[in-house]
């Protein structure tokens, strides 16, 4: 049989391109591989190489041909034995042949049961699980956010041996943070392994071995040093699973502290829950208090996904209690209403909470009865207790340190807008941190950050007092 | 600044261990097989079935078959976005990688990956990374988990000569040997990163060195002749496998086609392409031994030519009419 020569796509947005140039001519004898034309596409000049071998029959579109669509036949190759009178044999065909677009619908048609009219199907809701109970009579035990951690990846690795803790200072230094205090005695070398200053290498390391089956808690030294490792954390470690149909995935914590310290200045003071926030086949958790810190984490290195758990270097030294049970493990996704209130709803997370809490109290002397909602998860984010909070209160102020432009308030503020628009009696506010980078100045940095009074102010204006 | 118009033709810098008649008709089987594979590829993405980017093997099939002929279960396979050959090498299947190359619902990805992103668990094969060198952390986590583990297998971390002079690369290299980590860096050194010679981007071009200054042994290899791949890297492999740590080996290969699909090339001569064509083609070469030590004669290669093109117009046509993944996939394996 000849075989037709089509015009071929030579990018991935070429529709047609110009005949510019046959470099072999009616008669010549082809292999595999030689160049036959040129064709001139809107980006450049392009080679077409024979894909079979033969004699070249018979040229069916000049040279110097403008604008031939793609797939049109543009010559038929001769097979061993045939010769021209072959060509006949497929012409017909080839003239009632439709155009090439509607040649190709009609391919899909046939051959592939179309989808219905494309709409994109409603993205699945997930139900998550309430707090676990903690039996009455448990006894709390007061300890540092920093404890709480430690405790969190020391019950993990004890339960599970593919557990490794790998970071900067993570196991001879005992932390730069103290952080991992205890664990490369408890655990050896092998577990708790110091990396040397390349948060790009061993991100991506830590993904691999993850790809592999392990499950890695990949200690930043802060979130500001995962700036460099964050092709790997949103290439290779969120969209992998997505990428390979659901084959391949990646069991992986990436935690450290996040956000302003003191007095460190604009590099070393970022908060990056926006920024992870924004992507899917991530989890982001942003824990307050010792006890979310020490569940959450133990559920995070439990997740089959890639979890990025941001810490806060001030919280790290706050203590609260922390229920001594076998096994604490927070859910995922749940925010938590750490104050019940009527007036208005104030919706935080990890320092921020601090400021909500002092706030809400100083509201309280004024006669205002703020409900407080501690996020602890900012991906994915517990709508329904926002959206159900606000339905009771009317009203809603944010906080966050976090810059305000595409910040996490501004999510929070549009989902209260589509789910509980005509619940709302005043516009959502938000406190955030001032569009500057963070100033070293100790009283610029003060003004830089949220404050009580700010969040004060706001919950006060959307009560109209 | 000077501009570089030819680059070294690759020279054997390994002794060539002669291969037995089942290794040569198995390696000439799987390079032929990843060429027409690759040809029927191109021919697809010229018709519009394939979308995209669609970087392409040919020229190259010498290294991961000599390559994958040193390996045994349980170790693994990386590498970027210039992947369909890693595949075949590593047996998966045809139709399912030529249907993800159309985007289709039986593709290795249920169509959510293409070209650049493919993975097969049961084959060791952990893809298909689209950013260039960064499948070279990755690569060395995997070896990671085998030294965590305390298997003697190892990890094969392709990357190409432009992936070379990315800092994460370095990265990897220090912590892979600081740590003993079992890897093989294999650099498919195929002269060009995209549109630039080596010689115009890079100021060691000999990238077995690449390695020195971490303590990391390298060779210099001809990546065209699928007997030197395979011999270097039974030795490479035998100092992984050993404790001894990571090994690099720069492949001296060359691509045939542009970089993409939509690369006219322009950047070399005609004559330097048909000069390794002609002279240096991995599948010719491997021909010409079997003819020469009567290993099969014409009949017989002509029976496994046809079997192969048989195989890849399976490929080909499963892949134009599998169905495009329903619309419910869009929501599915963004979490497990």
């Amino acid at each position: 049989m000849p075989t037709e020569v089509l015009m071929p796509a030579l990018s991935p947005t070429m529709e047609k391109g110009n005949l510019a140039k046959w470099l072999k001519k009616e008669g010549d004898k082809i292999k595999s591989g030689d160049v036959i034309a040129e064709i001139e596409t809107d980006k450049a000049t392009m080679e077409v190489e024979a894909a079979d071998e033969g004699t070249l029959g018979k040229i069916l579109v000049p040279e110097g041909t403008a604008d031939v669509a793609v797939n049109t036949p543009i010559a038929v190759i001769l097979g061993e034995g045939e010769d021209k009178g072959a060509i006949k044999a497929i012409k017909p065909s080839q003239e009632s042949a439709p155009p090439v677009k509607a040649q190709k619908q009609e391919a899909k048609t046939q051959d592939t049961p179309a989808p219905k009219p494309s709409k994109a199907p409603e993205a699945p809701v997930q139900h998550i699980a309430s707090d676990p109970d903690i039996p009455e009579g448990t006894e709390m035990v007061t300890m540092t956010m920093r404890e709480a951690l430690r405790d969190a990846m020391a019950e993990e690795m004890r339960r599970d041996k593919d557990v490794f803790v790998m970071g900067e200072e993570v196991a001879e230094y005992q932390g730069a943070y103290k952080v991992t205090q205890g664990l490369l005695q408890e655990f050896g070398a092998n577990r708790v392994i110091d990396t040397p200053i390349t948060e790009h290498g061993f991100a991506g390391l830590g993904i691999g071995a993850g790809l592999a089956g392990l499950k890695p808690v990949i200690e930043f030294m802060t979130f500001n040093f995962a700036m460099q490792a964050m092709d790997q954390l949103i290439n290779s470690a969120a969209k992998t699973l997505y990428m390979s149909g659901g084959q391949m995935g990646c069991q992986i914590v990436f935690r450290g502290p996040n956000g302003a310290a003191a007095r460190v200045a604009a590099q070393h003071s970022q908060d990056y829950a926006a920024w992870y926030s924004n992507i899917p086949g991530l989890k982001v958790i942003a824990p307050s208090t010792a006890a979310d810190a020490k569940g959450l984490l133990k559920a995070a290195i439990r997740d089959p996904n890639p979890v990025i758990f941001l810490e806060n270097e001030i919280l790290y030294g706050h203590s609260s209690p922390v229920p001594k049970l076998d096994d604490f493990v927070l859910p995922i996704g749940k925010a938590k209403i750490v104050r019940q209130g009527n007036d208005v709803t104030i919706v935080s997370w990890a320092m921020g909470m601090t400021y909500a809490l002092k706030a809400a109290e100083e509201l309280a002397s004024e006669g205002i009865d703020a409900e407080v909602i501690d996020l602890r998860t900012i991906r994915p984010m517990d709508t329904e207790t926002i959206v159900a909070s606000v339905q009771k209160t009317g009203r809603a102020v944010t906080v966050e340190e976090g810059w305000q432009q595409s910040g996490v308030g501004a999510e929070i503020a549009a989902r209260i807008m589509e789910h509980a628009f005509d619940y709302l009696d005043a516009p959502v506010a938000r406190v955030a941190g001032k569009d500057v980078p963070m100033p070293y100045a100790a009283n610029l940095e003060k003004l830089a950050l949220p404050s009580v009074a700010e969040v004060i102010e706001a919950a006060k204006a959307v009560c109209y007092r | 600044m000077a501009i570089a118009q030819k680059t070294p033709i690759p020279e054997p810098k390994v002794v060539v261990a002669e291969f037995s008649k089942e290794q040569e008709l198995s390696a000439y089987r799987t390079m032929l097989t990843i060429r027409r594979f690759e040809e029927k590829a191109g021919q697809m993405y010229g018709m519009g079935l394939i979308g995209g980017f669609c970087h392409l093997y040919i020229g190259q099939e010498a290294v991961v078959v000599g390559i994958q002929m040193t390996l045994k279960p349980g170790d693994q396979v990386i590498t970027g976005y210039r992947d369909h050959g890693h595949m075949i090498a590593t047996g998966m299947d045809l139709k399912g990688i030529m249907a993800e190359l159309t985007g289709r619902a039986h593709g290795y990805s249920k169509g959510k990956g293409g070209s650049m992103h493919m993975f097969s668990v049961e084959k060791g094969f952990y893809g298909g990374h689209g950013i260039v060198a960064a499948q070279v952390p990755l690569g060395t986590g995997l070896g990671f988990a085998d030294r965590y583990r305390g298997t003697d297998n190892l990890s094969v971390t392709y990357f190409g000569d432009g992936a070379a002079n990315q800092g994460q690369v370095y990265e990897s290299f220090n912590m892979a040997s600081l740590w003993k980590l079992p890897v093989i860096y294999v650099i498919e050194n195929n002269r060009y990163a995209m549109g630039t010679a080596i010689t115009r981007s890079s100021a060691e071009v000999n990238l077995s060195r690449r390695g020195l200054s971490f303590n990391i042994p390298g060779d210099q290899v001809d990546g065209m002749d699928v007997r030197a791949v395979n011999a270097a890297g039974e030795k490479a492999a035998q100092w992984c496998r050993s404790g001894k740590g990571p090994y690099i080996l720069e492949m001296l290969t060359y691509r045939y086609r542009g970089h993409s699909m939509s690369d006219p090339a322009k950047y070399r001569t005609r004559e330097e392409v048909d000069e390794i064509r002609t002279h240096h083609d991995p599948i010719d070469m491997a021909r010409q031994r079997i003819l020469e030590k009567k290993f099969a004669n014409e009949e017989a290669l002509k029976k496994i030519d046809a079997e192969i093109r048989d195989q890849v117009n399976q490929a080909a046509e499963f892949a134009t009419h599998d169905p495009e993944p329903d619309p419910s996939e869009l929501y599915t394996d963004v979490y497990r």
